[in-house]
């Protein structure tokens, strides 16, 4: 079973001439422990893909699974348990709570799911122990560099048993070395069976994926996990 | 690059017999270049005759060693110290053929551009592979060229998107221009063109 499913799905904003097609018929596969990047253009299509993949989103058509649940079968609240559970985000301004500890930062979504605060607070260290960071558990991200910041929030991306990473440009404010520290440690998370959804300009940190698939106009113009197609551009030939 | 040039760099760190030259350029270039023995035989004859290394006696197992002479750390400090140029460079075919495409009527030249950039996009894919292997493979010297094919396929990956860009911009110009009247006087120079 992939981690995640999208089947033919349309996303259109507005209606009749007014409608803009975000999304058209777009097919995408991220199987458990596979990092797939996703690039493309402003305005192809790849905040709509994150949204509607993250649950934050619904398609106008076409189907959207996660670990094999179907997004739109779900109540609102359904989904704000299955975000909570099974999909951690990173994105590229970090989002910590500034007055929050790096693993009270970490333990902050268990927490929010009724986990108590000593086994939130175990699973957190252990996320954090995942990135390199035990030793600054009790940091406040105020005292910490860009890149450790961006390490404490995969380690809340992946703390529980989630399945699914949502990666928005995780290391669009980083310098390249740091950047690709992260890369590392997405690659690292994959190994470990989770699946990640990354999107990025960066030509250099997309190629740390398993496949690149590249966005245009809200399609899947190509993969490059598909074989090549070698036959002639010339009309008529 | 010039193999011989490779040769005489190699040979800096004292003598050497064809094989040992062999083994230590593609170790130093993580056999991106391949060279044949024949080629550095050759390559040895040749640095012999222009007298920028000399043989030494041969060791126990009967190899013919070479060491440099002074004209050959000369000539290699020359090398280091003048600059690669352009024109040392093979053309690029690519840039070429993107340049004839673009005047090449009945071509998807978008479609040329998408196909070099997955190509290109893979390529970068492997190279990130390779430097994601644990441990000290080809050690810095292979790191280094390493990269220097990540970023040129990087750089390459860059420009791509620039001539996408310019191609959809002078598609979209084309689209917008005003028809030309046959009777229309050639437009006068503009002031900025005219300085």
């Amino acid at each position: 079973m992939n981690a995640l499913d999208l089947h033919q799905v349309d996303r259109i904003h507005g209606q009749g001439n007014a409608a803009v097609h975000a999304l058209r018929g777009l097919t995408i596969h991220v199987a458990a422990g596979e990092l797939v990047a996703v690039m493309g253009p402003s305005g192809s299509g790849k905040s709509t893909l994150l949204n509607l993949a993250g649950g934050l989103d619904r398609a106008t058509a076409g189907s959207v699974k996660v670990d094999g649940v179907e997004l739109g079968d779900l109540s609102p609240k359904e989904l704000a348990r299955l975000r909570r559970h099974k999909v951690g985000y990173v994105f590229q301004d970090l989002n910590l709570i500034p007055a929050l500890t790096a693993a009270e930062n970490v333990s902050l979504p268990l927490e929010l799911d009724g986990v108590r605060r000593r086994p939130a607070r175990a699973a957190a260290e252990a996320a954090l122990a995942e990135v390199g960071l035990v030793d600054l558990a009790d940091r406040l991200p105020a005292d910490m560099s860009g890149g450790q910041q961006q390490r404490v929030a995969i380690a809340r991306a992946v703390v529980g048993d989630r399945s699914l990473i949502l990666a928005d440009e995780p290391t669009g404010a980083l310098d390249s070395e740091t950047g690709e520290q992260v890369m590392r440690l997405l690659r690292d998370r994959c190994a470990a069976g989770v699946a990640t959804l990354l999107v990025t300009h960066d030509a250099a940190h997309a190629a740390w994926a398993d496949r690149i698939v590249f966005l245009r106009d809200g399609a899947a113009v190509d993969d490059t996990g598909a074989r090549p197609v070698a036959e002639s551009l010339l009309t008529g030939a | 690059m010039s193999i011989p040039h490779g040769l005489l760099a190699l040979l800096r760190h004292g003598p050497m017999y064809g094989y040992q030259l062999r083994a230590e350029f593609e170790h130093a270039t993580g056999s991106t270049w391949p060279l044949n023995i024949g080629q550095v035989y050759s390559t040895l004859t040749r640095l012999e005759r222009d007298g920028l290394i000399e043989p030494q006696a041969t060791d126990d197992e009967g190899r013919q060693r070479y060491a440099l002479t002074a004209a050959g750390v000369s000539t290699l400090g020359e090398w280091f110290a003048k600059p690669v140029t352009h024109a040392d460079r093979p053309r690029d075919e690519l840039a070429i053929k993107l340049a004839l495409a673009s005047t090449t009527p009945g071509l998807d030249v978008q479609a040329i551009v998408q196909t070099q950039r997955v190509a290109t996009m893979r390529r970068l894919q492997d190279l990130t592979r390779l430097k994601q292997e644990p441990g000290d493979v080809g050690g810095l010297a292979w790191s280094l060229v390493l990269d220097h094919l990540r970023f040129s396929a990087e750089a390459e990956l860059r420009w791509l998107d620039h001539c996408e860009g310019a191609l959809l911009k002078a598609a979209s110009a084309e689209r917008t221009r005003p028809p030309v009247l046959e009777d229309a006087a050639a437009p006068e120079p503009t002031e900025e063109r005219a300085r």
